[in-house]
Formats: C-alpha cells, structure tokens, sequence
C-alpha cells in the first residue's frame, strides 16, 4: 500500500496541514507539524502568481521567493522531509508552470527521488491532464485532484477519471483562507462525492479552528488547514514550531476524536 | 475558406488548443463556468439577432467602420531617407478614432452582450494601461450593471487619467499592490474575485489570452477590425496591402488585424512587442525573450526564469507592460505565418514624436512601437508597397508620460 492508502485506511479522519516551502525554516516547522499529529504533509511550492490563494498564502509565497527559493531548495526540503519521517505522506502543493518548466518528466522524477507521494497541481484542469499525469503516474506519484461546490454531477466522473490519492473537496468557491462554507453544505458534497468515488475525501479552504475540523472530520476522511498555519509562520518567524506544534495538536486531537465524540 | 485543414484562420481546436498552446489551465472551481462561457458563446455566435446587435452598437455607439487613412506626410517623410524608388506608402487603421479611444471597446461590446445573454448582473475586467477599464466601465454604464476594475497600483500612478474617467463612468476601481502591482498582478486579483462570485459575476478579459474561449472569442470581436480594413484597402486600392503592422502585448489588436488576412498569402505581418530599455536588459517581449509555460488559464511565451517563476515585465506603454502573450501568436510565430519584432521604449518614443508633427495625430504608446516598426521597415520596400499599420489608440492618456520621459515639466 501506498503511505497516502495506509495513512487513510486507518480508522480515524486525517489531519492534512499544508505550509508553503521556504517561508521560514520549514524542515524545524514540519517537524513540528508532524509532532503535532499532522497525518499527510502538503508543501507548497512557492510561485509569482498564486491566483488561487487568498493573502496568507500570497505572502507567503512572496516571502520565500524573497528569500531566493529554487525548485531545487523545494526538493530538498521533501527529500530530507522523506529521510527523517519515513512513514508520513508528502504531497506537492502548486501551480503547474514551476511544475511543467524543466518538463513533466524531469518534475516527477525529481518528485519520486525526492519521495513525494502526491502532486496537486491548483490550475491543471482534467482537460489538460496530459501535461502532468501520465509522467506522474509513470512514477507511482499520485495526481490528486480538486472538486468544488460548482463541479456538478455531471462534471464529476471527468474529474475523477485519472484522480489519485485522496479528492480534495474546496469547500468554498473562492480563494484560501478567506470565508467558511457552511457545514450543511459540506456534508451534503461529501455524501454526493461518496457516490461517486472510493476515494478518500479531505476538505479544506477556511479550516482554522479545532471545532471546525472536527465538525468535517465527521463526515470526512481528512481536513486540510493551510493559512492558519502559514499566518503561525508569518507571526512567530523562528519561534513558529512551537506554535505550529500546538495547533496541529489541537487540530489533530479534535479530527482524530471527531467520530468518536459524535458517536 | 475555414474549413480548410491548411488554413491559418480554423484555429483553435474545440478544446481551445492553438497547436501547444492556449488550453484551459484554470482552478477546478472555475472550470464549470468556462465550460458553460464556451457554450454560451457558440450559441450566440449562431444568433443572427447576436451579430445584429453587437454590429449595431458597433456602428452606433463606436463609430465604426473606422477610417483607413492614407499618412501622405509621414509615407514622404520615410522617403526622403529611403533609396531611390523606395519607402512604402503608409496607411493607418483609425481604431484610434473609436469611442473611448482605442480598440478595446469593441471586444467589451462584445463581452458584456454575452454576459447579459448569461444572466450575469456583474462585471468584473482588469487593466494595465486603463485603456480596457475604461472600456469595460462604459460597457458597463451603457448596460446598467455594476461594475470593478483590477488595476495594479503602479498603472494608477502612471494612469491617472485613464482611473478617474473610470470612476466618472461609475466603477470602482481598485488597486491592487501584490507582486510589481502592474497588469499581470490585476490579472491575478481579477481571477481570484471570480473564483468567489462565479454565480453572478462575469470577467471581461481585455486581451485575446486567458482561458479558452477567451482567446478566441476576444479575436473574433476585434477582427472587425482586420475585416473592415481588408474591405477598405480592396475599394480603395484595388489590392491588398504588402504588409500589416501591430503592436503586441497580449496581442488583442493585431490578432484582430491579422486574422482577417492570415490566408491571403501574399500579405505579410509583422507583430511588434515592447522591447522597454532592450531586449538584454527589462522589457516586456514574450516572444523574443520568453519560453513557453502556462499563466493566466493558458499555455503560451512568458518571460520567466529557469524555475518557471514568472519575470516582471517592462515598457514604457502600461498596455503592453505583459510577461505573456495570446496563445494565437505564440502559434503563429511557430508557424512562420507572421514574424516578430520588438522596439525599445526610446525607438517608441521617437516614433510618438513623429506621427505627432508629421500627421497631426498623437498616438499612444503602444501603437507608437508599431509605428517605429515600420519606420524601419518602410526604406526597404518600394514605392508602391503598400504597409497598414493598426492605430490602436490615441495618446491623450500617454502625455504625462511622454512628458515626464523628454523631461518637461508639465
């Protein structure tokens, strides 16, 4: 079994914590994340243009850029992420022209030898699959694919259709980090989701307290805070593993017991 | 003749591919909508009551056609330095003369009777120059539909003219300080307010890029233009031109010159980009200095690094101040169909100088690049060549800026 199946055939939901590659000493951070009780890792790789996201992750994108990331730097990070925490799956976060620059198959080589376990790519739509997939696969590297609030039924099956790994349900149609979508709607998605895939499905976008992700963890198989983390980041620079540790041990206490509690 | 396999006018495919590039690189959240835009449009291209009212406001509220225009002095001007028997007529494509002052009106004619068919009661459009939020913010005034325009905060700076007659048109206009706070970043924010309001907000993009059916859909709307001039050529001279001329920066004028004509094989093109204080040093020419990647929902050149990190463009004319290009061009310099050049901010300047005094016309800035492309080329061709040059805009907005880069004090 693939480390993301292991980490998502265990009884209890996942906590998916996503930090952007060299914003701060991110190797002290993940580890800290890890500690925590994150389940699955998501590094982001730093890009000029993230359209997606809302300020949190802009900055910090704008941050380690500044401070003169490479792709390289970016796979060094996750290869030494690899040789410390054996057993926890690594997900590349990002936008597809650093992704497809040197070629798809020279990126999901670097990926595989770097120990990647999966690759979201946040503008590569199905419809252009080809420019990232089949060199990913080819690799053993998961394509984890995105569905939203306006991914319809009859949308679905061409998303999922070459989708890896877990789905990630975008729980808001927006940007990260801004607004919460109401949990009603969210469950909703996740019970229309389910019968479409067996996929694990995580949800993000506006995750940020311990009673919201547990309230998910309940219908979901992971949850994904991003920019709550980020900002721990941005505010606490070399003192942030401290705090990154204690809100992912909250985050992560309260989605590992969310089914249980509920019950 | 379309319908051609050998035609340089069937592009793109139904998946928006122009060759590799175009495509649809968009967040999954948007992708629905894009789909749906691509639907919509196909429909209304088949609307005869569609045509009929965008051709109506054409005439109407933008004046069109607009003139082609023969510029005696300047064609004996370039002359008088040519060799013997040589210096090719010059002729001008007057979208200069539109309402609003450039050739952006006619694709937000376009766009906004597209978003009204789709019930959409909001509209959103970022800009570099101002000239395309001017554009949108009449659209949206003549239409009664609230409207935002993404301006980087550096073009409101060096834009000033252009922001408040936005506002007197009724838009909000909102600067937007991320990256170098230039068009590439107003790009950026206006994707990311349609990702949040897709249920109601529809996002006129002002260049032939973006997104499939973007490209596309912005050429057609512009090949008025290109349309209009080959009619006027034909009956005024009984021939084609020898050679069109444009300016690029994303490329939505010259792509609604050139496509009209991309079959007749004895015209030739030249796109001209913004090569801003040299091609070696910044300047904003996609084609010559970039590689390609994928921004902006397509697939296309970009000035960017070896990490595929997006470089920060430079010109002298905000409108063509863009790391990338419409994915058509990038197609069509692949195909040698249509050649390239770049011009510097100081070769524009010139160029700005000189349709000023020699034709009492005050170019903007970014047909000023076009001008002095074929300055150079005009010595080299005979007499009775023929060169039509697309005047996309007029240079009221640009004088501060011309002001500011000859050192007067205004």
């Amino acid at each position: 079994m693939t480390r993301l199946a292991t980490t998502f055939a265990q009884p209890r939901p996942a906590l998916v914590a996503f930090l952007t590659a060299g914003d701060g000493d991110t190797s002290a951070n993940l580890d800290a994340l890890v500690e925590g009780g994150a389940d699955v890792i998501e590094l982001g790789m730093p890009f000029t243009d993230p359209m997606a996201d809302g300020p949190a992750i802009q900055n910090a994108n704008i941050r380690s850029l500044a401070r003169g990331t490479k792709t390289a730097e970016v796979f060094a990070i996750a290869r030494a992420f690899r040789a410390r925490h054996p057993g926890t799956p690594l997900v590349l976060m990002g936008y597809a022209n650093p992704m497809v620059r040197r070629g798809p198959e020279w990126f999901a080589s670097a990926a595989h030898e770097a120990g990647v376990d999966g690759v979201i790519c946040v503008d590569l739509a199905p419809e252009e699959h080809e420019d990232l997939g089949p060199a990913l696969n080819d690799k053993g590297i998961a394509l984890i694919r995105l569905a939203t609030p306006t991914t319809d039924e009859a949308r679905l099956p061409a998303v999922l259709d070459g989708a890896g790994g877990f789905l990630y349900y975008v729980s808001v149609a927006g940007i990260t980090g801004k607004q919460q979508a109401v949990l009603a709607s969210i469950e909703q998605a996740i019970e229309r989701l389910r019968r479409f895939t067996d996929l694990p499905l995580a949800v993000g976008f506006g995750v940020r307290t311990p009673e919201q992700a547990a309230a998910i963890a309940r219908v979901a198989d992971g949850v994904v805070v991003g920019s709550a983390f980020v900002e721990l980041v941005e505010q606490h620079g070399a003192a942030a593993p401290e705090h990154l540790r204690h809100l992912a041990g909250q985050l992560s206490h309260a989605i590992h017991n969310a089914r249980k509690l509920a019950a | 003749m379309t319908d051609q396999p050998n035609s340089f006018r069937n592009q793109p495919d139904e998946r928006g591919h122009f060759g590799p590039y175009g495509g649809r690189y968009v967040a999954e959240t948007l992708m629905p909508l894009v789909l749906e835009l691509d639907r919509e449009y196909r429909a209304a291209k088949a609307d005869p009551a569609f045509t009929t009212q965008f051709e109506d406001l054409l005439e109407h509220y933008v004046g069109r056609p607009s003139p082609l225009y023969y510029a005696e002095r300047l064609t004996e001007r370039l002359r008088a330095d040519a060799p013997d028997n040589m210096g090719a007529q010059i002729w001008f494509k007057r979208d200069e003369l539109n309402h609003t002052g450039a050739h952006k009106i006619n694709n937000c004619i376009g766009q906004i009777l597209l978003a009204i068919r789709m019930g959409k009661t909001r509209i959103i459009a970022e800009t570099g120059a101002g000239q395309h939020g001017v554009a949108t913010a009449t659209v949206c005034a003549r239409f009664g539909l609230p409207c935002v325009i993404y301006m980087g905060a550096t073009d409101v700076a060096r834009q000033q003219p252009n922001v408040f007659r936005m506002k007197l048109l009724g838009a909000e206009v909102i600067p937007v300080t991320s990256g170098a706070a230039t068009l590439k970043d107003a790009m950026n924010e206006g994707l990311r307010d349609w990702v949040a309001n897709v249920h109601d907000t529809f996002y006129i993009i002002g260049t032939a890029a973006g997104p499939h059916p973007y490209p596309e859909m912005v050429r057609d709307f512009q090949s008025v233009i290109g349309k209009e001039a080959r009619e006027q050529m034909l009956g005024r001279t009984g021939r084609l031109p020898d050679l069109l001329v444009a300016a690029i920066g994303g490329g939505s004028n010259a792509i609604g010159l050139f496509h009209p004509f991309l079959d007749d094989s004895e015209v030739a093109m030249l796109g001209v980009e913004a090569a801003g204080h040299g091609l070696d040093k910044q300047h904003a020419a996609s084609l010559a200095g970039g590689f390609p990647g994928i921004l902006h929902g397509n697939k296309t050149y970009l000035l960017q690094d070896d990490d595929g990190q997006i470089a920060e463009a430079h010109s002298i004319s905000a409108g063509l101040d863009y790391p990338g290009i419409g994915p058509e061009h990038a197609w069509l310099k692949e195909t040698g169909r249509v050649e390239y050049t770049a011009i510097t901010d100081t070769e524009a300047l010139d160029a700005f100088q000189l349709l000023c005094r020699t034709e009492g016309i005050i170019p903007a800035l970014e047909p000023s690049h076009a001008i002095a492309a074929l300055v150079k080329c005009a010595r080299d061709m005979p007499q009775e060549a023929i060169i039509l040059a697309n005047l996309c805009g007029r240079g009221d907005k640009d004088i501060f800026t011309v002001a500011e880069a000859l050192g007067v004090e205004m």
